[in-house]
């Protein structure tokens, strides 16, 4: 190379000098590179050891459930109901994927595209229920297979891939879906299929299926409880709304304005929705420091969430001087926006991986183990925990796998064994649950610094429509 | 609200203007050398300024583990380590890909969106799929206060002053030195440059390297502004078409005003507005002023 150049002006041996040791310097990275990467996905690496290692064929699974394969849920004895008492005949009669020592399940997330950051959480819980179910003897003495479809993040996919896992799989219930739009795409084929849908998202309402059970939180279950606590807690009468351009946020903070003016008798002195992906916050957080407002109430999503609060604390604006109350943060989040441009601000959820109860102990220890050290639990990860485990209550009450039976056998089935403390199903699909408050640590755990009575879901707020 | 707020108020509005203007020419510079010196539109331009971010968060996860006492300094060493392998990645591509294309300009449009497609791709099974964020340093955290009632973002101050450098930088080495009248010569007419003895292949090669390593500092001082993901690159490259082309394409000033006026039109609307409403009015000027002067704000006469 150096020949080439030799006899060449100055200019290009200037140029030379540039580009030379950056060459080295790209060979010395790119070593670093490739051990940093190496190092960094171990713990994908080792997730994706476990997930071989936690689904294997059912057969082997059944061996290994009285060894070590997964951990368990406290309290739970292995099953007692055998498959033989229970016939095939009797316990299906609607052509689902049931035979005498196993049935078919399907999940449906995107494993693909920009939702697999957040919807890989969903994906791992309901395998580890899964494998749990099955080492406790299965469901009706069957063991649980699964089929995984990914919906790539594309609302159109999720629809197609829910037709297939319904119409050519058979499978009798399915876990999945994470965005409202790809919900709201896959509804119309579980309604017409009669197919069973666990959706584990907290989202915004307004919606009721008999073929979906809704084990995140509801709107309400989410913000009014949080707006009571500041409220109450902080004093808080004017609040600046701020949320990425989108249905959830935009019917979010439609409710919290409700909320706000009607019930609080509060003000809300702003309301802002910066588009998705928007990484600029320079003019809304001066707006924000011109109204002074005793609470700011977050629902910023993705990349703009993390620009967000990176700006917001390098504007100076910081838990020391100001309340900042989110509902588009979890544990996951937090990976990417650093714990210590969190600290300190409040986060509202139903559940966070610090709470501190036995169920949620070994839920966590087991999550770990069967997913690696590494991994943070938010709380759409449990809320997808619940599907399978709500599905296998109703399925034992009712006695069959049929979809209106376990539809019908639905309401009151309690969970005691959920990691959040308890949960009961309700006449309108959604949970009894508990709404959290979590103040932010440097670590980028919560403390829960609130927690409510369990609140009755309701999708269909009055008033706030 | 008495006259010292609104006083302070217009200082951090006015900085955060001026701080998105440099984020805006940061991010075009780089795009202006290749889409204005070459003619070719690089979609991969957004990828390259993840690559800059990701050699800003490797050189923090190795700080961390390996030298946890170096965490104030390593920051600058980093970027100047992404400006060089942004570059050498971006040498790489034009011998591999880009200087197949020159002659069929869409060709070059699809492959480098190929090409970006690729890279994002790599960076999720390489590096991370989830969005990952470098340690920054005590001194590019919160906020410099000139008085109690002003905060200036201090990671602002570093990206206003890394964009002076550059641009400064690329004034002069395009316009002062014997290898910016080449990379100019070859622009304007490259038949002629070949004829009196420029090596125009070379030309092209560190121009579209050039361009490729600013890409790179440009993403390496966005991590003090958000997160990088494998799909960061794709959220920037829209707003800086926009800029390059309603500068004018071949001109330098012209990038500078219009990242300017782009950047101080969205701020200030954005003040009194909504986001929304001042990014719509913010394109729909300029579409209106694109459809007057097609050519951009500042030409260059160029003959290929």
């Amino acid at each position: 190379m150096q020949s080439v150049f030799s006899n060449r002006g100055r200019g290009y041996r200037g140029a030379l000098s540039l580009v030379l040791p950056g060459a080295f310097l790209c060979a010395a990275l790119s070593i670093g590179a490739c051990n940093k990467s190496s190092s960094a996905s171990t713990t994908t690496d080792s997730s994706a050891k476990a997930e071989k290692a936690a689904a294997p064929t059912p057969t082997e699974r059944s061996t290994e459930a009285s060894g070590a394969a997964v951990l368990l849920p406290p309290g739970l004895e292995k099953s007692t109901i055998k498959a033989a008492d229970y016939p095939t005949a009797k316990i299906m009669t609607t052509g689902l994927k049931v035979d005498d020592d196993s049935v078919t399940v399907g999940i449906l997330h995107s494993t693909t595209g920009t939702m697999a950051i957040s919807e890989t959480g969903s994906v791992q819980a309901e395998k580890l229920a899964i494998a749990q179910i099955n080492a406790l003897g299965g469901i009706l003495g069957r063991q649980i297979k699964v089929i995984q479809e990914d919906g790539a993040s594309d609302w159109p996919t999720f629809a197609e891939k829910a037709r297939k896992l319904l119409v050519n799989d058979k499978v009798a219930a399915v876990m999945g879906c994470w965005t409202s739009a790809s919900r709201k795409a896959v509804l119309p084929v579980f309604e017409k299929e009669n197919g069973l849908l666990y959706y584990p998202t907290f989202y915004e309402g307004l919606e009721q299926s008999k073929n979906v059970f809704y084990t995140g939180q509801e709107a309400t279950q989410q913000i009014l409880a949080s707006l009571d606590w500041v409220n109450k807690e902080k004093g808080a009468k004017s609040f600046y709304l701020i949320g990425s351009d989108y249905i959830w946020p935009r019917t979010s903070m439609k409710i919290a304005r409700k909320h706000i003016e009607n019930v609080l008798k509060g003000t809300v002195v702003g309301e802002e929705f910066a588009p998705l992906g928007n990484t600029q916050f320079g003019s809304i957080i001066n707006k924000i420091k011109l109204k002074k407002p005793d609470v700011i109430f977050a629902a910023v999503v993705g990349g703009s969430n993390v620009a967000w609060f990176k700006q917001l604390n390098a504007a100076g604006v910081t838990a020391a001087t100001q309340t900042l109350l989110t509902i588009s943060v979890t544990e996951d989040e937090v990976l990417g926006i650093g714990g210590e441009n969190l600290t300190g601000f409040f986060s509202s959820m139903k559940y966070f991986q610090s709470l501190d109860n036995p169920n949620n102990k070994s839920f966590v220890e087991a999550f770990k183990k069967m997913w690696g050290e590494k991994s943070v639990i938010g709380d759409v990860t449990q809320a997808g925990y619940l599907g399978p485990w709500i599905w296998k209550a109703a399925v034992e009450k009712a006695g069959s796998f049929d979809v209106d039976k376990v539809v019908a056998a639905s309401p009151e089935i309690e969970i005691k064994i959920a990691p959040e403390g308890y949960v009961k199903v309700h006449a309108n699909h959604h949970l009894w649950s508990k709404a959290r408050i979590g103040k932010a640590k440097p670590d980028g755990q919560w403390e829960v610094v609130h927690e409510s009575d369990l609140i009755e879901p309701n999708p269909f707020p009055k008033g706030y429509q | 609200m008495s006259l010292n707020e609104i006083g302070s108020m217009v200082a951090m509005q006015g900085f955060s203007g001026l701080s998105l203007f440099t984020v805006l020419l940061l991010m075009a510079l780089g795009l202006a050398i290749i889409f204005g010196q070459m003619g070719v539109i690089n979609m991969a331009h957004g990828e390259f300024m993840a690559i800059g971010a990701y050699v800003v968060y490797l050189f923090s996860q190795l700080t961390q583990n390996f030298a946890p006492g170096m965490r104030e300094v390593y920051f600058v060493p980093a970027v100047v380590a992404a400006f060089f392998v942004a570059a050498a990645v971006g040498y790489l591509v034009e011998v591999l890909l880009i200087r197949r294309l020159y002659k069929r300009p869409l060709d070059t449009l699809l492959a480098t969106w190929g090409l970006s497609l690729a890279m994002q791709q790599f960076f999720r099974t390489f590096i991370n799929p989830k969005e990952v964020s470098a340690e920054l340093p005590e001194w590019l955290l919160g906020a410099f206060n000139p008085t109690p009632s002003i905060q200036v973002p201090r990671n602002g101050i570093f990206v206003m002053g890394l964009t002076i450098l550059v641009t400064v930088g690329v004034y002069l080495l395009m316009l002062k030195s014997r290898w910016g009248i080449r990379i100019r010569a070859t622009t304007q007419n490259r038949i002629m440059s070949s004829a009196v003895g420029i090596n125009t292949d070379r030309v092209d090669r560190f121009t579209f390297a050039l361009g490729c390593g600013i890409a790179g500092l440009a993403g390496a001082a966005f991590t003090t502004i958000g997160s990088t993901g494998p799909t960061s690159g794709s959220l920037y490259i829209v707003d800086t078409f926009l800029v390059v082309v309603f500068g004018g394409a071949a001109n330098l000033i012209g990038t500078i005003a219009s990242a300017f006026s782009i950047a101080q039109a969205q701020s200030l609307l954005e003040f009194f507005l909504t986001s929304a409403m001042a990014k719509v009015l913010t394109l729909l000027t300029i579409i209106i002023i694109l459809m007057i002067r097609p050519q951009g704000l500042f030409t260059t006469k160029v003959r290929t």
